[in-house]
């Protein structure tokens, strides 16, 4: 199944960044830190967004089936979204990677709740969402 | 050489989130729509990545340092507090909201469709005013 070989492929990613960085892999917590001038200049976040980029850029060429979008939304459920998750994941420390996969392969308490709470308010949400703006 | 890593990391990490359909906003909300057509495929990207983590997070921090680096930068706080707790509620009403997190944002980016542009350019916008919010309001640094 193509779901869990495309895990074991980011559980091996995340792997090679403790091996030889020492740290976490954790999205929103090297986004954040591109944001802030004392960590602006670090090369592992720089080069780790480059390469998500990059990443993308292949499945573009080689997989375009990635981004299929069946359910187009409205651009303000785009704003409404990315504010939210910029927001909550700097406030929270992490998102769908430091927490749900680094932090809970630690048994992080902290990412272990965080993750059940991330969970539930995004099914709470997108039932809102199919409610109150139509969904799929 | 550590920017090399990260970036072979990052290209991975995007590889993966592709292969596995995370990229695709209709699968992550099919995953969240537990009152409707349900869609296991997120959990399967979970159990394969945690399940390969639980294994090598344990192998590698039996070493005494990275390969690169002389310690590991590891997380140290256990407490919960409301901050982590609001932070996640925030986050996933905005995850569920349009099917997307950074990690696929980004990745998403490339594709140059406006919806994960839009996205991208919101959620930067929104740890921005994040920054903003900690430093004056809860004064941190």
């Amino acid at each position: 199944m193509t779901a869990i070989l495309g895990g074991l492929i980011i559980g091996f990613s995340v792997s090679l960044m403790l091996l030889y960085n020492g740290k976490i892999t954790g999205v929103s917590g090297f986004l954040g830190g591109l944001l802030k001038k004392e960590t602006m200049r670090d090369p592992v976040r720089i080069f780790f967004i480059l390469g998500l980029f990059s990443g993308g850029l292949a499945l573009r060429f080689f997989y375009s089936e990635a981004f299929l979008l069946p359910n187009e939304e409205a651009p303000i459920d785009y704003v409404i979204a990315g504010l939210l998750v910029g927001f909550g994941t700097r406030l929270g420390n992490g998102c769908t990677s430091g927490h749900g996969v680094c932090g809970i392969s630690r048994l992080s308490r902290r990412s272990i709740v965080s993750t059940l709470t991330f969970i539930a308010f995004g099914v709470l949400s997108y039932f809102l969402y199919k409610t109150f703006r139509g969904g799929l | 050489m550590k920017g090399v890593v990260a970036f072979l990391v990052g290209l991975t990490f995007a590889l993966g989130l592709g292969i596995s359909g995370m990229t695709r906003p209709d699968i992550v909300q099919g995953f969240l729509d537990v009152f409707g057509s349900w869609d296991p495929r997120l959990l399967g990207v979970m159990a394969g990545a945690i399940g390969l983590h639980l294994i090598t997070y344990r192998l590698i921090t039996k070493r005494p340092s990275p390969i690169y680096d002389s310690v590991f930068h590891l997380p140290s706080k256990e407490f919960l507090d409301k901050k982590l707790i609001l932070g996640a509620v925030v986050f996933g009403l905005g995850w569920g909201w349009a099917g997307i997190c950074p990690g696929p944002g980004i990745v998403g980016l490339a594709s140059g469709k406006s919806p994960f542009i839009i996205f991208v350019i919101s959620m930067l916008v929104g740890m921005k005013i994040y920054q903003i919010f900690a430093r004056s309001v809860l004064n941190e640094k």
